[in-house]
C-alpha cells in the first residue's frame, strides 16, 4: 500500500510536488471559503456569514476555555486559520486519492509527518516568542525552573515532547485513516463480490475518517490554545 | 521494508525541507490573506453588531426610564386633575346650597311683602266699602224718613201718636 512521492531537488532543498500541490490546494480552498462567505457582510447575517461566524464563535471559545481573552484575543485569528486549513486538508484525502505512475499525488497534505511537524514546530516557536513578547525575557526564563530547579530538564524535554505530539498525533490519525481507506479500496474491492463487500466497511470508515478529522482539527487547535497559555498567562 | 515506509510515512527518502519551507510560508501568506480578506471585514462587522446592539438596548434603557417618567408626570397629573375636578363640584355644591337659601329667602320676603300689600288692599277696599255702605244706608234712611215725613199725618192719626207715645212711657216706668 505504498506509493512513491514525487521528489524534486531544487535549491538543494527536496520538494515532494505532491505537498506542494496539496497544500496549495487546502490553502485555496480555505481561501475561497472565508472569502466567499464574508463576501456579503451584514448586520444581521444570513446563509454563510452565520456559518463563519459560527467559527469564529467557536473558536473564541476554544480560546477562552484556555486563557483570558484579554490574552488570547491576538491569537484568534490564528486559531480561526489554524482550524479551517487543518480541517480542509484532513477532509481532502477522504473522497479519493489519486496515484499515477506509482507516485501519490492525491491526498491530505496532514498526513505527511513533515508537514504536520512543521505546523506543530510554527506553534510552539509561536508561544516562546509570545512567552518573551508578553512577560519579559526574564519572567519567561524563570518559568523553566518552576516550581522546582531541578525541572529544568524535564521543563526542556516537555517542549520537545509537545511539538512531537502535537505533529505526530494529527499526522498518526490521518495517515492511518487514508492507509484503512487505501487497503479497503485497494484490497478489499477487487472483482464484483469484493466491491460489494468493501461498499459497508467503506462508508463507515470514511463516515469515521470525517469524524476523526473534524476532531483532530479541533484537538490541534485547542493544543495550540493551551501551549499559548502556558507560556502567556500570568498564573502558571 | 513495508512497515519501515509505513512508520516513516512518505519520508522515506530523506527530509523535505522545501516541503517544510513551502508549508510555513503557505500557512502565514494564508493568514495574512484570511486577515486582509475574511477575518478583517468580519471581526468588523461583528464588532459594529456588538455596538449597534449596546447602542440599541442603551436606548431602550433610556426610552424605558422615559416612559416610566412620563407615566409618573401623567399619573401626578390624572391625580391633580382629579382633585381639582372634586374641588369645582364641591365648590360648585357650596354655590348651589347659597343660591338655593338667596333664591328662598328672596321669595319668602317678596311673598310677605306680597301677601302685607294684599292685606293693605282689603283693609282698604273694606273701609272703603264700609264708608260707601254708610253713605248709601245714610241716604237711604233719609230717603225712608223724607218718605214717611212726605206721608200726609192726620190729626187724629197725630193725636193718636203722641198718646200711645205718653202711654207707653208711663207703662215703660
Amino acid at each position: 500500500m505504498h506509493h512513491e512521492n514525487p521528489i524534486v531537488t531544487f535549491l538543494g532543498l527536496n520538494f515532494n510536488l505532491a505537498n506542494i500541490l496539496m497544500i496549495t490546494i487546502a490553502s485555496a480552498i480555505v481561501f475561497l471559503i472565508a472569502v466567499l462567505s464574508t463576501r456579503r457582510l451584514a448586520m444581521k447575517p444570513a446563509g454563510a456569514q452565520n456559518f463563519i461566524e459560527w467559527v469564529m464563535d467557536f473558536v473564541k471559545g476554544i480560546i477562552k476555555s484556555s486563557m483570558d481573552w484579554k490574552d488570547g484575543g491576538r491569537f484568534h485569528l490564528l486559531g480561526l486559520t489554524l482550524i479551517m486549513y487543518i480541517f480542509v486538508s484532513n477532509m481532502l484525502g477522504l473522497p479519493f486519492s489519486v496515484v499515477y505512475d506509482n507516485e501519490l499525488w492525491w491526498k491530505s497534505p496532514t498526513a505527511d509527518p513533515v508537514i504536520t511537524l512543521t505546523l506543530a514546530v510554527m506553534v510552539v516557536a509561536l508561544s516562546h516568542y509570545y512567552g518573551v513578547k508578553l512577560k519579559g525575557t526574564a519572567a519567561y526564563g524563570k518559568e523553566f525552573f518552576k516550581p522546582f530547579w531541578f525541572m529544568f530538564p524535564i521543563k526542556i524535554i516537555e517542549e520537545f515532547a509537545n511539538t512531537l505530539t502535537l505533529g505526530l498525533r494529527l499526522y498518526g490519525n490521518i495517515y492511518a485513516g487514508e492507509i484503512l481507506l487505501g487497503l479497503i479500496a485497494g484490497s478489499l474491492a477487487t472483482g464484483f463480490g469484493g466491491h460489494l463487500a468493501a461498499i459497508v466497511p467503506m462508508l463507515a470508515w470514511q463516515g469515521f475518517s470525517v469524524f476523526i478529522g473534524a476532531i483532530q482539527a479541533f484537538i490541534f487547535t485547542m493544543l495550540t490554545m493551551v501551549y499559548l497559555a502556558h507560556k502567556v498567562s500570568e498564573d502558571h | 521494508m513495508l512497515t519501515s515506509s509505513l512508520v516513516l510515512g512518505a519520508t522515506a527518502g530523506g527530509l523535505n525541507t522545501g516541503d517544510i519551507l513551502f508549508q510555513l510560508i503557505m500557512f502565514l501568506v494564508l493568514l495574512a490573506l484570511l486577515k486582509k480578506y475574511a477575518w478583517g471585514p468580519l471581526m468588523g462587522i461583528m464588532k459594529q453588531r456588538e455596538e449597534h446592539i449596546a447602542g440599541e438596548i442603551d436606548a431602550a434603557e433610556k426610552s424605558r426610564t422615559e416612559a416610566s417618567k412620563l407615566l409618573e408626570e401623567q399619573r401626578e397629573l390624572l391625580k391633580q386633575a382629579r382633585t381639582e375636578a372634586q374641588g369645582l363640584i364641591e365648590n360648585a355644591k357650596k354655590q348651589g346650597d347659597i343660591q338655593r337659601d338667596e333664591i328662598i329667602a328672596l321669595a319668602r320676603t317678596e311673598s310677605d311683602r306680597i301677601r302685607e300689600s294684599a292685606k293693605l288692599e282689603i283693609e282698604m277696599q273694606k273701609e272703603q266699602a264700609v264708608a260707601a255702605i254708610r253713605e248709601q244706608v245714610a241716604t237711604l234712611s233719609v230717603m225712608i224718613a223724607s218718605k214717611v215725613i212726605e206721608k200726609e199725618l192726620s190729626a187724629a192719626d197725630q193725636e193718636k201718636l203722641i198718646n200711645d207715645y205718653i202711654v207707653e212711657a208711663g207703662d215703660g216706668k
